[in-house]
């Protein structure tokens, strides 16, 4: 059965394009783009919410996007036990919604991270099981709201629930940083408690391709597909 | 009526943007000025004829739906 897979483009998506093609090349299954305004989704196995500044970040990144006519249909999809992943503003707007714990506020030096990072799984999950432990992923972020927060009953609870899929650490480039952006024990990737939600800022969709610098993001469709 | 509601970061939350217009009024002499921290304030108009409740219940309930998210932020009703 082949796997299917749908993008939803918000105003001011700017990821969604990315995202589509990295579905359809790496699933070779049906990819549906939907936008904002439809009232409902197809069924499929996976949703992405993608990077950009939807409703250009007004009130707070992922605020508007949040409230959408077609989110009532991704909490359905989600509850269905079904794949849902944010990537960036998408991870944002999975937090507003309330899918996932924590915000995420202004980065912690003010500037906007355009570039390369180091990411590594810390507990495992579906959308991370075929990258090995300790293993090192180099996945772009592009970002100035990717300080992630939460407050310290939450933090356990991604703890002890094992939600946390990827932190920040450093990698082959001498300058990397262990937490490029301040955020609580360099999280850079969490899930919900059943794991199958996942909301990341590094963005695996500008990854996978032969012309992009790293191919590491390709592990995570291939995670949720093998 | 017009109202005016306060919104900014909870003070555990690190809030980078007050930092550096502390560092820059600083810089311009103004020694002084500590801890500073930026927030937002939000003005709408509201009908005259809604009584307190009405209005208390309101402009909560924007608050809790879309205006501030309760895990960083915290807001008041101004006057």
């Amino acid at each position: 059965m082949s796997f299917k897979s749908a993008v939803i483009t918000f105003p001011g998506s700017n990821c969604d394009r990315d995202a589509l093609c990295y579905l359809q090349d790496l699933t070779k299954g049906v990819v549906y783009n939907i936008w904002h305004e439809e009232a409902s989704l197809p069924q499929v196995d996976l949703v992405i919410l993608p990077g950009g500044f939807s409703f250009g970040d007004y009130l707070r990144s992922g605020a508007m996007a949040s409230k959408s006519k077609i989110i009532n249909d991704v909490i359905k999809h989600a509850n269905d036990d079904r794949y849902l992943l944010g990537i960036c503003n998408g991870f944002q707007i999975l937090t507003e919604i309330g899918l996932l714990g924590g915000a995420l506020i202004q980065n912690k030096n003010l500037k906007f991270l355009g570039k390369n990072c180091f990411i590594k799984k810390k507990f495992k999950n579906n959308f991370n099981s075929s990258i090995k432990e300790d293993q090192v992923l180099q996945i772009p972020v592009a970002h100035n709201e990717g300080n992630f927060y939460c407050d310290n009953e939450t933090l356990k609870s991604l703890k002890n629930n094992e939600q946390i899929a990827f932190e920040y650490c450093k990698g082959e480039f001498s300058n990397s940083e262990e937490n490029i952006n301040g955020s609580i024990e360099a999280i850079a990737g969490i899930t919900n408690k059943k794991k199958n939600i996942l909301g990341m800022m590094p963005h695996p969709e500008r990854a996978y391709s032969d012309f992009h610098p790293s191919q590491d993001g390709k592990l995570i469709i291939e995670s949720l597909i093998t | 009526m017009r109202i005016k509601i306060l919104i900014r970061l909870k003070s555990q939350i690190l809030e980078p943007q007050g930092k550096v217009i502390e560092q820059s009024l600083n810089n311009l002499g103004f020694n002084e000025f500590n801890n500073i921290r930026q927030g937002k304030l939000i003005e709408l108009d509201l009908p005259d004829n809604l009584s307190k409740e009405e209005k208390d219940q309101k402009i909560d309930s924007a608050c809790k739906k879309l205006l501030v998210n309760d895990i960083i932020e915290e807001y008041e009703v101004l006057g």
